[in-house]
């Protein structure tokens, strides 16, 4: 293989990559939020719909990876090691290649958080994996930006797709479909902690310390 | 004050309201136990060297003296001081008279009469241990300026190692359980928490955390002055020592008693009076504790060994004599919703359990309910019991079964349509501000 | 079916956070024979005690669990 047509196949390679792994986060996406409903896809436990998600989360890793590193590699794509990991520094296109920076370390930071989980406990890992609602747009915009296929109807196809089913997700995701799912059991609907049933929030709760106490009363 | 009178007795009943202290019982001049009076004894020893000991001292001391925690739990004060102190970390010492339970009074008997005894134990603990942090954590702040009173006094002549920081518990039945008051003491909200890890190791801010109920602490000041032997003389073997007894409901003078463990409670209602009337039940051990007949309670005594078997203990001693001319299962219908109504709302079963368990009593109470309500208590009962981060649910569960056991002709009698009381005042205190939930 | 295998007491525990457990329901279908849903949603752990060849399920169980209720204690001494 020559040099010119090694150069052709990291280009290639390189935005296919990048493509595939925008669809598989979209997919990730979309199961996350299915997971979160706490409801099966048919034929699917829920169990399978969380383990799923984590799967195709991790295999877009893997084509980011392969993403970030053929573009790297390609003289055409002139990136470099400090664009990867830095936003909008980028010669090439700043904002949008910086988008898919931004969103190259969030997902990153996400991976990390997933895999130390059980270490960091369920309130940071919650609060970090909010972030996947800013990941993917950033991930669309840099495809839109940056993308040199974007004139190529497949490609418009593929985002229009993406953009689509998670924009119908996210409308779910706020139904009160979601926020009362209906296999829950009949006459189990969860009640909504009232302002009696739930603790004192340190900022209304009354905290009372002598002397001033006495006086106060 | 509340005081409800009961068309039907001969003197008004009265009972304890939460919101601003206990009424009568609590004076001085009720508090009643012939010649077991110890920790509420008049007393003589008051400004006695306290006598320092090491840790493994007090071990051993607690260990003789087979002193049991005295806040409900009746675990062994020994075992606590011990695995406190295998910590090897100074840690936050903390005296309980947070009495959520609407039904005791005993904790804040003991703090106006005998504040000294309570902070003599605080005293000994924490030096000790070298306690970082002390707390008297306390729910009725009606007492706090006698307490600081007391405090400054002590302050004076250097009696207490550690200075002693009065908190006011929150006006919550849970706020005297032992994670959520370590929870609120480091700054949160009155949650309790799943163990292990147990308080005692990581408890206030992280810290090992050791919580005594405050009559604990009294009996521990005592026994370093007279020692185990003295201690053994009352209570039975198993059960040694004298214990504070709340008794109210349907007696002549409802009062705060000290009787040693062991005592029949029979002896316990004329000490406190005698009936006012006939009485059909009594609820010993607060709103989580349980229903007894009366026939049962007539060879029932005040210690674990005797009413374990019945189903039911004696909590932090609470007894409530229950009279014959009101409905049990109204009267536990409004502690069940009650009870729903002081879940913390943090675990699932007791959340969405103890609402449905209070729907269906108030079904049974009202007349309303067909014979499957009865299965569906007993199965729900079951389900919340032991599927929560604190006993709270346990406590329902357990309160709703006694009364179904105790009550059960009552029931076949809702059932048809029919009630057999003549009375529809409520008995028990529960939180007023929220009565009209019902 | 029958699932003691082994002594009591030496087999590895489930144990549900309560604070934490949300009634997702993923650890019951892992573990059908030892955890069951109530009412709510919630689990009931019907046998606490892990038998060996439900082992690696459990472990499943307790890493998927969305809110990271679900534990596994050591055998009891």
């Amino acid at each position: 293989m020559t040099n010119a047509q090694l150069d052709v196949a990291l280009w290639y390679l390189g935005r296919g990559s990048g493509v595939v792994a925008l669809v598989l986060l979209t997919a990730s996406v979309l199961l996350g939020i299915v997971t979160r409903s706490g409801r099966p896809l048919p034929g699917l436990p829920r169990f399978a719909v969380a383990e799923v998600h984590r799967s195709i989360g991790l295999l877009s890793v893997a084509f980011l990876a392969v993403h970030v590193l053929t573009l790297t590699l390609d003289p055409k794509a002139q990136m470099r090691w400090l664009n990867v990991i830095i936003p909008f520094v980028s010669s090439w296109r700043p904002l949008w290649t910086g988008l898919g920076t931004l969103a190259l370390d969030l997902l990153v930071a996400l991976l990390v958080t997933s895999l130390l989980r059980e270490r960091l406990g369920h309130v940071v890992w919650r609060a970090v994996h909010w972030a996947s609602y800013a990941l993917w747009p950033f991930a669309v915009l840099h495809t839109l930006g940056s993308g040199t296929d974007i004139g190529h109807g497949w490609l418009t196809l593929v985002l229009g797709a993406c953009v689509l089913a998670v924009a119908l997700a996210g409308v779910w995701r706020l139904s009160d479909w979601f926020l009362d799912p209906s296999d829950r059991l009949p006459g189990s609907k969860r009640p909504q902690p009232s302002q009696r049933t739930q603790p004192p929030q340190p900022s209304q709760r009354q905290r009372t310390s002598y002397p001033e106490a006495t006086f106060r009363r | 004050m509340t005081t409800t009178t009961d068309p039907n007795a001969t003197v008004p009943v009265r009972i304890a309201s939460r919101s601003t202290g206990l009424p009568a019982p609590a004076l001085a001049g009720d508090v009643v136990g012939g010649s077991h009076l110890r920790i509420l004894a008049a007393d003589q020893t008051r400004s006695a060297a306290l006598p320092r000991l090491s840790t493994d001292q007090l071990i051993d001391l607690l260990r003789q003296a087979g002193l049991q925690g005295r806040g409900g739990a009746g675990f062994p004060a020994w075992r606590k001081l011990a695995t406190v102190a295998a910590t090897r970390r100074r840690p936050v010492l903390v005296a309980n008279a947070a009495e959520g339970e609407p039904a005791s009074a005993k904790d804040r008997v003991l703090l106006r009469q005998r504040p000294d005894l309570v902070l003599d134990g605080l005293s000994l603990l924490s030096g000790a241990l070298q306690a970082r942090e002390v707390y008297l954590y306390v729910g009725d702040a009606d007492l706090l300026p006698g307490l600081q009173a007391e405090l400054d006094a002590r302050r004076a002549v250097r009696r207490d190692p550690v200075p002693v920081r009065l908190e006011v518990a929150p006006q919550l039945f849970l706020a005297g359980e032992e994670s959520a008051a370590a929870n609120w003491l480091s700054g949160g909200p009155v949650a309790p928490r799943t163990k292990p890890p147990l308080v005692l190791t990581s408890g206030v801010r992280g810290r090992p955390t050791l919580i005594h109920n405050v009559e604990t602490l009294a009996h521990i000041a005592l026994l370093a002055r007279h020692g185990a032997g003295w201690f053994r003389q009352a209570g039975t073997r198993d059960e040694p020592g004298t214990m504070l007894m709340t008794v109210s409901g349907a007696v002549r003078r409802p009062a705060v008693l000290e009787v040693p463990v062991g005592t029949s409670i029979p002896e316990v209602i004329d000490l406190a009076g005698g009936a006012t009337r006939r009485l059909s039940a009594l609820l010993l051990g607060g709103y989580g504790g349980g229903w007894i007949s009366a026939a049962a309670a007539a060879t029932a005594t005040t210690s674990r060994a005797s009413l374990t078997p019945l189903g039911s203990s004696l909590g932090a001693g609470v007894v409530v004599a229950f009279p014959d001319d009101r409905c049990g299962l109204a009267e536990t219908a409004r502690l069940v919703a009650y009870l729903a109504r002081e879940s913390a709302g943090q675990c699932g079963p007791c959340l969405n359990g103890l609402p449905h368990l209070a729907r269906l009593m108030q079904m049974l109470a009202s007349g309303s309910a067909t014979p499957a309500v009865l299965g569906e208590l007993e199965r729900v009962s079951g389900l919340v019991t032991g599927r929560g981060a604190c006993r709270h649910p346990d406590g329902t569960a357990r309160l709703i079964r006694s009364a179904l056991l105790t009550f059960g002709d009552e029931a076949q009698l809702h059932l048809a349509g029919r009630c057999s009381a003549r009375t529809t005042t409520p008995l028990l205190p529960v939180d007023q501000e929220h009565a009209s939930c019902l | 079916m029958p699932v003691s295998e082994a002594p009591a007491g030496s087999q590895p525990r489930l144990s549900v956070d309560w604070t934490r457990c949300d009634g997702r329901g993923l650890c019951v279908e892992l573990l059908p024979e030892l955890i069951a849903r109530d009412d709510w949603g919630y689990p009931i752990i019907r046998r606490a005690e892990v038998p060996d060849r439900l082992g690696n399920y459990a472990r499943q169980a307790v890493r998927v669990c969305p809110r990271l209720a679900l534990r596994l204690l050591p055998p009891e001494a």
